[in-house]
């Protein structure tokens, strides 16, 4: 469990900076530190273990459907990466506390950079391909947050949009092709994962799948032809430059290559496309590098030039190779922060990154001179320093690998090249700014920064000097454990400056040599570079992307021009289309299953819907007869259920279309009586068309299912229905028991809409119509006698068949819905027959805590079960005999239908008697009505 | 029979569609409403047509299927709420705005033939 406390130890640190800021920088700054000095601390603990030979891991289901566990590791790899992030981030936790000016948002500054720190820890650690692509998500988004960090600028928001950009799309690329790679070995586990590599390199898909991660590799750790995002990524603060662009971010895809090499790579598409992409990087990064003006984009261009190095050692991917990929790695992130911290330092202290504006601070910042000196020298691989170590093994291994076969020469002929521009830019780096004479004075008086700044600095180089003599001591340990991890098996070498006189030693004197030629001849090679129209990466991706926008605008508004009807042909016709492809899959349409007889009734009943349904649509600007027409489709639907064994939905299809009828006449009276014609024919045909041709994809698909013999879980219901659910009306029973959960959604549903509805009758605005749609007056005489006297009487009767229906529910035709809808259209009956006034005298009650008094009768029936340690809505049942009523039966499903019963009925009225109620004085509205009548013809 | 049934299902589903294509509120709770009852003769015949077979348990015999109709059952109360909603929905817009367009504008802005 102590290897968890490490990412959660820095994710906890992203608090931290939240609250101390406001005790100053100092405070700040040591807090923040605290955690992750921990949880370096806790990482050197576990070497042990892993000298033992063990791997530490723990892992903990998160998403086990999804294969996703919450599991980290840390073998060697892990650890060499781990140390890293961890050790220079407390390195740059210090430094800047200096950097930062005192009115700057530091806490924001150091919570991204707990994020980031969280998120590198996070991939080096994951043992979970699914948690690695989380973690590396994680990298892009605060990496994004960290370089738009001074959001003022417009050159940090469009260079961290840009990163963002293309290490977002990395990503994805990336996670398909994890996805791939999980499919190919069946699981999502790293162990499992590297363990199966001839398996997945034997996969047909291996190549897809290996593109997919590389280019998730390659856009990460900007390699070519993804490299322009990193030097616009300089617009960050330097503290994120020197971190991100040069220790980690950019080397988790490098990382990435080296977790998976195992698995994925020695091969020769590997080979081929790593190898070539690293050497095209290291070329393209070295050229820009001698010949850009800035400081930062110098380091930018040059840090893009040495992650191609470790990108062809991967490729070349023999252990030795590996072996100098992992060593450079460590050499680069320390020359290389060290340089951009001092890079921040100078141009804090002058106030300016541009070389020409720059020279001759070695007066000035004598002790920054010696200090960029060493780490640009390592960088130049000058002997006694560690990038010295790394580039003689970078140029052994590419003189013996095989890769290019008789044009093997090719490489180490790059690589020499490659290494004559690092020494290059290397020499013009420190001489430029501390050596040449200042043609003019910088912006400020420069001089030394404060120690405490420069100590980050001073310890890097220390690192560079210490292994670049002693490598044996220092390096060989952590090497040995990385390799392990990625060989799989222990590798023996040794490190030493000395190795004789050799061909790798001659490249590095050509080099050096070369080197020092060629930035003697600096004018010349400016002149030249100055002859090619230089390319503004950030003008063509702003330029990319404001097309892509303008398009992707251009067809959203074409879709969505604030037409409901646009939307609803184009949901329609998409339907349409899908379904059509479905049915073109069948073989036939009719199935192999006997059609049943006709008889007359069934004719008579089909023939009298299709003339409703035709009616109501044709009838459709007159909106009291196509309502008409809709009441006659209602009743014979109901009647169709009764014909097909179904007397529950008989029953309640009967109930519902009273109420849905005396709504809709009762909404009408508010609305306008007629709908004015105003659809052009052209639109008229395609509805028509689309309506028509949905219609027959309807029918085709009924008639084939109908057609065909289905086997059904239904056998189920029917055999526990009695025995389970003490019940012999199986419909009620899966209503009520079953499926009581779908249920208890359901009547929690209506309840809602009538609770909304409620709302918004509340001051609404009415229309209120003097006469009907042919301009007749409404009658004054508005209870007639005859409904008035029937529905006194009605009103205890019809109570009493809810009672019994609701009773009998559980054993016959029956049960709440149909109950409480009974119930409901009797109340209805009152307050049209007596008017408002009348009915709420006699039954003044709110319908609202009705309805809610339901939906908790329901729920607390279903918690009542845990009472008893049962799962939620389970019912139990029993028999019980009483005098003079003879035998009876209870069941806890029967509290629970009474609830449906209550909210059934306290939704129905509320939706009901509220509209009613609109043109009274009791309608739902604090304030007094305010109507307008005679607006009707308006509309 | 069978043919006869998917026909008037089909018929139904025409008819409601193409209401609820119309550009007045009216017309389309309408629309919904008879789209809602030709989807729940749709799902009902999802368990073959039965006659005589009611699913009141009494010993052996012939039974429909159960399950559909109590989804179905739920499916018109549920049908009931939603047109509830819907045409309430639709008066309050036109309380608001001053007409019944589906589309939802007031009805000084400009509105040209669009869709």
């Amino acid at each position: 469990m102590t290897l968890l406390w490490i990412p959660l130890l820095t994710l906890l640190g992203v608090l931290v900076p939240v609250f101390t800021e406001r005790y100053g920088r100092g405070v700040l700054s040591l807090a923040t530190a605290t955690l992750p000095a921990v949880a370096l601390a806790l990482t050197l603990l576990q070497i042990p273990t892993l000298l033992e030979g063990d791997i530490p891991r723990v892992s903990l289901a998160w998403l086990p459907e999804l294969g996703l566990d919450l599991a980290f590791r840390l073998d060697g790899l892990s650890l060499l990466f781990a140390l890293l992030i961890l050790g220079i981030g407390l390195l740059i936790i210090l430094y800047a506390a200096f950097y930062l000016s005192a009115e700057e948002a530091s806490g924001r500054f150091f919570a991204y950079l707990m994020l980031f720190m969280t998120a590198m820890v996070g991939i080096v650690m994951a043992d979970n391909l699914l948690l690695l692509w989380l973690f590396w998500e994680l990298t892009s988004l605060s990496s994004f947050l960290l370089i738009g960090f001074w959001s003022h600028s417009s050159e940090a928001r469009k260079g961290a949009r840009m990163a963002m950009t293309v290490t977002g799309a990395g990503g994805l690329a990336l996670l398909a092709g994890l996805l791939l790679l999980g499919d190919m070995v069946g699981s999502f586990d790293l162990g499992v994962v590297l363990e199966s590599g001839d398996a997945i390199r034997a996969d047909s898909r291996y190549p897809l799948m290996l593109v997919l991660v590389l280019l998730g590799a390659f856009t990460k750790s900007a390699q070519f032809p993804f490299q322009f995002w990193l030097p616009h990524a300089m617009s960050a603060p330097t503290p994120v430059s020197a971190y991100l662009h040069s220790a980690t971010m950019v080397k988790a895809g490098i990382f990435l290559m080296a977790r998976l090499h195992p698995a994925i790579g020695d091969t020769a598409l590997w080979g081929w496309i790593v190898t070539l992409t690293g050497m095209a990087t290291f070329l393209y990064g070295a050229w820009f590098a001698l010949i850009k003006t800035d400081l930062k984009a110098i380091l930018a261009f040059s840090t893009v030039s040495h992650l191609g190095l470790i990108t062809v050692l991967l490729g070349v991917g023999s252990p030795m190779a590996i072996l100098a990929a992992l060593f450079h790695i460590i050499n680069h992130a320390t020359f290389k922060g060290s340089l951009f911290m001092s890079a921040g330092i100078i141009d804090h202290e002058t106030g300016t990154r541009e070389l020409s504006k720059l020279g001759g601070l070695r007066k000035a910042m004598p002790v920054t001179a010696v200090l960029v000196s060493l780490a640009a020298a390592a960088m130049a691989g000058v002997p006694l320093l560690n990038g010295f170590l790394s580039k003689e093994m970078f140029f052994t291994e590419l003189l013996d690998t095989p890769l290019l076969g008789g044009l093997g020469w090719l490489l180490p002929t790059l690589a020499t090249l490659g290494g004559i521009l690092s020494v290059a830019y290397s020499l013009r780096l420190v001489h430029a700014v501390f050596f040449k004479p200042a043609k003019e004075s910088p912006p400020k008086s420069p001089h030394e920064p404060p120690h405490l700044m420069r100590l980050p600095v001073e310890l890097l180089v220390t690192v560079c000097v210490l292994v670049g003599i002693i490598p044996a001591v220092l390096a060989t340990g952590l090497l040995d454990l990385a390799t392990r991890a990625v060989l799989g098996e222990a590798l023996e070498f040794h490190l030493a400056i000395w190795h004789g006189f050799n061909v790798p030693l001659l490249m590095s004197v050509l080099a050096l040599a070369i080197g020092i030629l060629v930035y003697a001849m600096h004018s010349h090679i400016r002149r030249l570079a100055r002859q090619f129209a230089p390319v503004d990466a950030r003008r063509s991706f702003e330029q990319g992307t404001q097309t892509l926008v303008a398009a992707t605008q251009a067809i959203t508004l074409r879709l969505e021009n604030g037409s409901l009807q646009r939307y609803m042909s184009l949901l329609l016709g998409a339907s349409l289309l899908l379904a059509t492809l479905g049915l073109l899959d069948l073989p036939t349409l009719a199935g192999d299953k006997p059609s049943q007889p006709l008889d007359g009734v069934l004719i008579l009943g089909a023939a009298l819907l299709i003339f409703g349904a035709v009616g109501t649509a044709v009838t459709h600007r007159y909106r009291l007869i196509s309502l008409l027409m809709l009441s006659v489709v209602g009743l014979l639907v109901s009647l169709t259920f009764a014909r097909f064994s179904a007397p529950d939905l008989a029953l309640t299809q009967l109930s519902v279309e009273v109420v849905t009828m005396i709504l809709l006449m009762l909404a009408l009276f508010f609305l306008p009586q007629k709908t004015p014609r105003e659809s052009t024919a052209k639109r008229n045909i395609r509805d028509l068309l689309l309506a028509g041709s949905l219609g027959m994809v309807v029918a085709s698909l009924n008639y084939a299912v109908l057609t065909r013999d289905m086997s059904s879980i239904a056998h189920f219901f029917m055999e526990n229905s009695i025995p389970g659910g003490g019940g012999h009306n199986v419909v009620n029973v899966i209503l009520v028991d079953f499926r009581g959960f779908d249920t208890l959604g359901e009547i929690t549903v209506l309840a809602l809409a009538g609770l909304a509805i409620f709302k918004l009758l509340n001051r609404l605005r009415l229309f209120m119509p003097h006469s009907d749609g042919e301009g007749r007056l409404w009658s004054p005489d508005r209870y007639p006698m005859i409904l008035t006297s029937v529905s006194q009487a009605l009103l205890p009767l019809a109570l009493l068949v809810s009672a019994f229906i609701f009773l009998r529910g559980h054993n016959q035709p029956g049960g709440g819905f149909i109950a409480g809808l009974i119930a409901a259209v009797a109340l209805i009956l009152v307050y049209m027959a007596r008017g408002v006034e009348w009915a709420q005298s006699r039954l003044d009650f709110q319908y609202q805590p009705v309805a809610i008094a339901g939906v908790a009768v329901a729920t607390l029936t279903g918690l009542g079960s845990w009472a008893f340690g049962r799962p939620f809505l389970t019912s139990a049942f029993g028999h019980f005999h009483l005098p003079i009523l003879g035998d009876f039966e209870l069941a806890t499903a029967m509290l629970f239908d009474l609830g449906v019963f209550l909210a059934v009925v306290g939704a129905t009225l509320m939706i009901l008697a509220n509209l009613g109620k609109l043109t009274t004085p009791h309608r739902p509205s604090k304030e007094p009505a305010t109507t307008t009548p005679g607006k009707e013809k308006k509309s | 029979m069978e043919s006869l049934y998917a026909i008037t299902t089909g018929i139904l589903s025409a008819s409601g569609l193409y209401l609820t294509l119309r550009g007045r509120t009216f017309p389309v709770v309408v629309g919904l409403t008879l789209l809602s009852y030709a989807v729940n003769l749709f799902l009902f015949s999802m368990g073959g047509l039965t006659t005589n077979g009611a699913v009141i348990l009494n010993g052996e015999g012939h039974y429909a299927d159960p399950l559909p109709q109590a989804l179905v059952l739920t499916a018109i109360v549920i049908g009931f709420a939603m047109t509830a909603f819907v045409v309430i929905l639709a008066m309050r817009a036109r309380g608001d705005l001053g007409n019944d367009h589906v589309d939802g504008r007031k009805l000084d802005e400009p509105r040209e033939e669009r869709g």
